[in-house]
């Protein structure tokens, strides 16, 4: 019996985790308490039962969310869709919730994708121990690295934890010549602010190498989610940005010499 | 668009398909006359074509490039009572219709049940078939078992090849004229039926060229009264080409499309052939023209996409002819089928694409009208920008260019033992069908309800709609000790039904060799000539005869849940399920969610679904392909719709899968609607568990929402999809890319989206002009949100 772990989802045809056509699998649990999350149920690591609205019918159900599966379960469904990797350069993403949070669970999966030659992707918030990522670094092809807000005290009062491991943690993947792509959720008022900005772009420019950034556009889904999952929204109802406000903040970023995309 | 175009193309829009009796007074006329007697068949048949293209009314439209109308005007549409005569009935449904309606005048009215109807009544070819067929036949046919294609329209389903761009008529008399040299009395038996047949092609391919002299001589009288001087030239220009073609061969690219055009209308004038007819593979036929044009100075780029969407106009012009009782319901539209190839293989296996495919993939979005269909055929050697090219299109939602594996149709109509030359030059047609242009006679003979032999297995050969018993007696359901057992039983009906409707069909074959040959279709494709033979008594070089499969995932769904319920897991009896399934499910709502939810389903990349959607391909394939038809040729599948699996769901009560009476049933290969839950990759991957390589075609639809495609990424990897699936031998996909609220909305308030056109099943059409159960069931097709 391989080792096992909890996750939340497999979603196939995933298509912005990263290059490619990928598959990516839902890890449950997380390390951040961020306020604008839109996969609410990925926070806890255990198996939960949520009330979940049923649109259709008007009504609510009880619906289970997590359930624990073999490392050998899941490269079985990866594999399924090994043609779409190889026309595409894909792969599979392990994402969350926070995949090093079952670090164990997470390093035999991406030691079976070496051993199968398929491409992987990483997508972390950053918040782990450095310990945790050295075990996992020779097995990774591409972390997808989040950047949220660049102030400690902000920070903790929108995620819940201290910045200081995110940001030294960047830095040893950085200097290890680990390849990186930096993601930046535009949470509008909270990781958008003029000053926050000015700071992302200062931290990355003082790297030693400059990773491709990804702007991530702020997706209000999180918002339906939330209710859906009859769970209360403490942000209350956030203000999309405008495309020119997006445009002026990639150009903050291209002015600093970095190389940039606006994300989905 | 030009000024020019512009005003051409709204014309189009907004003429109003009407039923034109021009045609049917002429050909009466003309066999009232007396004229034919003492000819042959096929000589009275082309002196009849001769005598419509001399006296109907040529239609030169003012600013047209490209001339001639089937009818006296765009959307006028004939009807072929020698085929199929309406009665008084018949076209009050036509004209009174809500949806693909054909407005009838009081004349014609008066027309058609005074002199048309009593001529051809008895006469015409469908009064024939329903004479000569037998009751077992008339009783599946009624129960919804298979529909009949050539009750009311002619067997065509064929393709141009490149022959009219590069020789006239008169090398093609040339060609007729050494057959008659050659004929041999003495030792061929069938040397005079020959010269006969001969004899007709030359009289068609005469009275075409002298149709295009009229249009020639109107030019000329029209040029005389122009004032505009640009336009007398543009006249001038006109009459010049239409006296040159189709009797010599084309020069310039204005040339090769008039000629084409003629011969179109030719086509579509003979016989109301399926699929009306085709140029096949445009930007191949065409780029010579092109590229000598740029060359010599005589053409622009701006000139030929002129051109181009001027041609494109008179296709939308001709709708399908009016089809009445179940041919309406399995081919409800006005489309008729033509479908333009770009991109593909040389005949030397190089890719084909060139500058011409991508300025015609721009007329396609450009002109975004109903017809003509158009789509690409992408090979392993096909550029990826041509196909991020088709997606731009695909993705502005209007359902074309489908998109086509050229690999694939290569190896399935090599296998089918054409040649490889004769397959690559070859493509689709159609909805999906592949054949090999200009050579083969690939007829569809009609839709074959695979779930219905289902409802009947489960009857044990009663049909409960009808309240006959129309299939074997294969025992008792609630007896089967095993899935297997089920399974023989259920192909043991499948050969039955399929045994009732090749029979039918050899019958029915021999009425349209012998009652309505058509020798201006046997000029233009190999080797009616040489053989002094048919098109439609086998004179073709490849004959194929197809029965298209519907139904396969809910056939695989029904199944799928049997197998678990009743077999594996045993948690009902298949008594149960029969009752349930009686009941239409009303007192078994458990068990209903049950089976929509917890059943494997095809659709899912789930082999325990997907290895019963490979069993029941191999059982229909057994049972078709390879059988012998009546002109030299071989039956064969393929797995399409058109609009069928709404009919065909009309007629079976509710099935094991959860699907309720009435219902449709899944269309083409794709998963029952909503059954689908894993994404397109998992739906790819099922469905490419399907032998493709060993049909002539399979149709697949898959539903986007518009967000999905946004980005020039996300494009790009649709792109990545659709050659994963190719290589895995996928024949052919198609995206729907609305959003269903779009749909809704349109459902609503159909008169703010008149000019929403949606992927069917194979083409495209105006949502407004479906039915409700079809819009409904687009909207359900699983939308694949990302």
């Amino acid at each position: 019996m391989s080792k096992t772990g909890i996750i939340f989802d497999i979603k196939k045809y995933a298509i912005h985790d990263g290059p490619g056509i990928r598959t990516t699998v839902f890890f449950k649990g997380c390390s951040m308490e961020c306020q604008w999350c839109h996969n609410p149920e990925s926070k806890n690591m255990d198996v939960e039962h949520f009330t979940v609205k049923d649109r259709v019918k008007k009504s609510t159900k009880n619906k289970t969310i997590g359930y624990e599966i073999s490392v050998n379960e899941v490269m079985k469904i990866i594999e399924k869709d090994r043609v779409f990797y190889d026309e595409s350069n894909g792969g599979v993403t392990f994402s969350g919730g926070e995949p090093l949070v079952q670090i164990e669970f997470l390093l035999e999966l991406l030691k079976s994708c070496q051993k199968s030659d398929i491409h992987t992707v990483v997508d972390t918030s950053g918040e782990a121990s450095w310990k945790d990522f050295e075990k996992i670094i020779n097995y990774v092809d591409l972390f997808l690295y989040d950047l949220k807000i660049i102030d400690e005290e902000l920070h903790k009062k929108y995620t819940g934890v201290s910045n200081k491991r995110v940001h030294s943690n960047l830095k040893k993947l950085i200097d290890g010549e680990n390849n990186i792509e930096l993601r930046i959720p535009l949470i509008p008022g909270i990781t958008d602010t003029d000053s926050n900005i000015s700071n992302i772009t200062q931290f990355i420019s003082a790297l030693s190498i400059i990773p491709e950034v990804t702007l991530l556009t702020y997706n209000p889904l999180n918002r339906d989610k939330l209710d859906r999952f009859c769970l209360e929204n403490p942000l209350g109802k956030l203000k999309v940005q405008p495309k020119q406000k997006l445009l002026e903040i990639k150009q903050q970023f291209v002015d600093q010499g970095i190389n940039v995309s606006l994300g989905e | 668009m030009n000024k020019r175009i512009k005003k051409l193309r709204q014309q189009s829009l907004d003429a109003v398909p009407t039923i034109s009796l021009e045609r049917a007074e002429l050909l009466t006329d003309f066999y009232k006359s007396g004229a034919a007697d003492g000819a042959s068949v096929p000589v009275a048949r082309a002196m009849a074509f001769q005598y419509i293209l001399e006296n109907k009314a040529i239609c030169i439209n003012d600013g047209e490039l490209i001339v001639g109308e089937r009818g006296p005007t765009p959307k006028a549409t004939p009807t072929y009572p020698e085929i199929c005569t309406h009665t008084k009935e018949d076209f009050e449904i036509l004209n009174n219709r809500e949806k693909v309606s054909f407005k009838v005048d009081d004349e014609s009215f008066k027309i058609q049940t005074e002199t048309i109807q009593p001529y051809w009544s008895g006469r015409s070819i469908r009064d024939k078939i329903f004479e000569a067929v037998g009751n077992d036949w008339k009783d599946c046919y009624e129960a919804g078992v298979f529909t009949e294609f050539m009750e009311q329209r002619a067997p065509g389903h064929t393709v141009m090849d490149n022959k009219i761009f590069r020789k006239g008529f008169i090398d093609f008399k040339k060609n007729i004229h050494n057959s008659i040299a050659k004929l041999d009395l003495l030792n061929d038996p069938n040397a005079c039926n020959k010269k006969e047949e001969l004899k007709a092609i030359e009289i068609s391919a005469n009275a075409l060229i002298n149709f295009a002299k009229r249009y020639s001589e109107e030019a000329r009288k029209l040029a005389e009264k122009e004032t505009n001087t640009e336009r007398k030239s543009e006249l001038l220009e006109i009459a010049r080409i239409c006296k040159k073609v189709p009797k010599y061969a084309p020069d310039t690219f204005h040339e090769a499309l008039q000629y084409y055009w003629f011969v179109h209308l030719g086509v579509i004038t003979e016989l109301n052939t399926w699929d009306s007819f085709n140029p096949g593979r445009l930007d191949q036929h065409l780029y010579p023209f092109y590229q000598q044009g740029l060359v010599d100075e005589s053409l622009t780029e701006t000139k030929a996409r002129e051109l181009l969407q001027a041609f494109w106009i008179k296709f939308n012009n001709q709708p399908a002819p009016p089809k009445v009782g179940v041919t309406a319901q399995e081919s409800n539209t006005y489309t008729d089928f033509c479908l333009i190839n770009t991109g593909g293989l040389t005949e030397n296996g190089d890719d084909a694409v060139n500058e011409l495919s991508f300025i015609i993939l721009d007329v396609i979005e450009e002109m975004r009208l109903l017809q003509p269909s158009s789509m690409v055929q992408i090979s392993k050697k096909t550029p990826d920008e041509f196909l991020l090219r088709a997606l731009k299109i695909v993705k502005t939602g209007f359902g074309q260019p489908s998109i086509f594996n050229t690999d694939a149709i290569v190896q399935e109509l090599t296998r089918q033992g054409k040649s490889i030359i004769d397959a690559r030059n070859g493509g689709s047609s159609g909805c999906v069908e592949a054949g090999a242009f200009g050579k083969e006679s690939y007829i569809l003979t009609g839709y074959f309800n695979i779930p219905k032999v289902l409802e009947i297995t489960l009857n044990n050969g009663y049909n409960p709609r009808t309240k006959k018993i129309i299939g074997i007696k294969t025992g008792d359901p609630t007896k089967f000790k095993s899935f297997d057992g089920l399974l023989t039983a259920f192909e043991k009906q499948l050969n039955h039904f399929i045994d009732i409707k090749i029979s039918g069909n050899r019958i029915i074959e021999r009425l349209w060799a012998t009652i309505l040959p058509s020798p201006f279709m046997s000029l233009l494709i190999d080797d009616c000539v040489a053989k002094g033979v048919d098109y439609n008594a086998g004179g073709a070089r490849y004959n194929s005869s197809y029965i298209q499969g519907v139904g396969m995932g809910s056939i695989t769904d029904s199944l799928s849940a049997i197998k678990n319920i009743v077999f594996d897991k045993k948690t009902l009896s298949m008594s149960k399920i029969l009752e349930a399934i009686n009941c239409n499910f009303e007192g078994f709502e458990e068990l209903h969610e049950t089976l929509i939810n917890d059943i494997p389903k095809y659709g899912n990349d789930d082999d325990r679904a997907d290895d019963i959607v490979r069993k029941v391909f191999e059982m229909y394939f057994d049972a078709i392909d390879g059988k012998p038809n009546t002109k030299g040729g071989e039956y064969r599948i393929n797995l399409l719709p058109t609009t069928s699996h709404i009919y065909f769901g009309s007629v079976i009560g509710a099935l094991p899968d959860g699907r309720k009476a009435g219902a449709p049933l899944s269309e083409g290969i794709s998963p029952v609607q909503g059954a689908d839950r894993n994404g397109p990759t998992a739906v790819l991957k099922s469905a490419a568990k399907i032998d493709h390589l060993r049909t002539g075609g399979t149709l697949l639809n898959q539903k986007f929402t518009p967000q999905v495609l946004e980005s020039e990424a996300s494009l790009k990897k649709l792109g990545h999809l659709v050659r994963s699936y190719f290589k895995m031998e996928g024949h052919h996909i198609q995206f729907n890319v609305v959003a269903a609220n779009t749909l809704r909305k349109a459902q609503n308030n159909p008169e703010k989206y008149c000019d929403l056109i949606v992927r069917v099943a194979g083409y495209s059409d105006y949502f407004v002009d479906l039915g409700t159960d079809l819009q409904n069931e687009i909207i359900e097709r699983s939308e694949q949100k990302i």
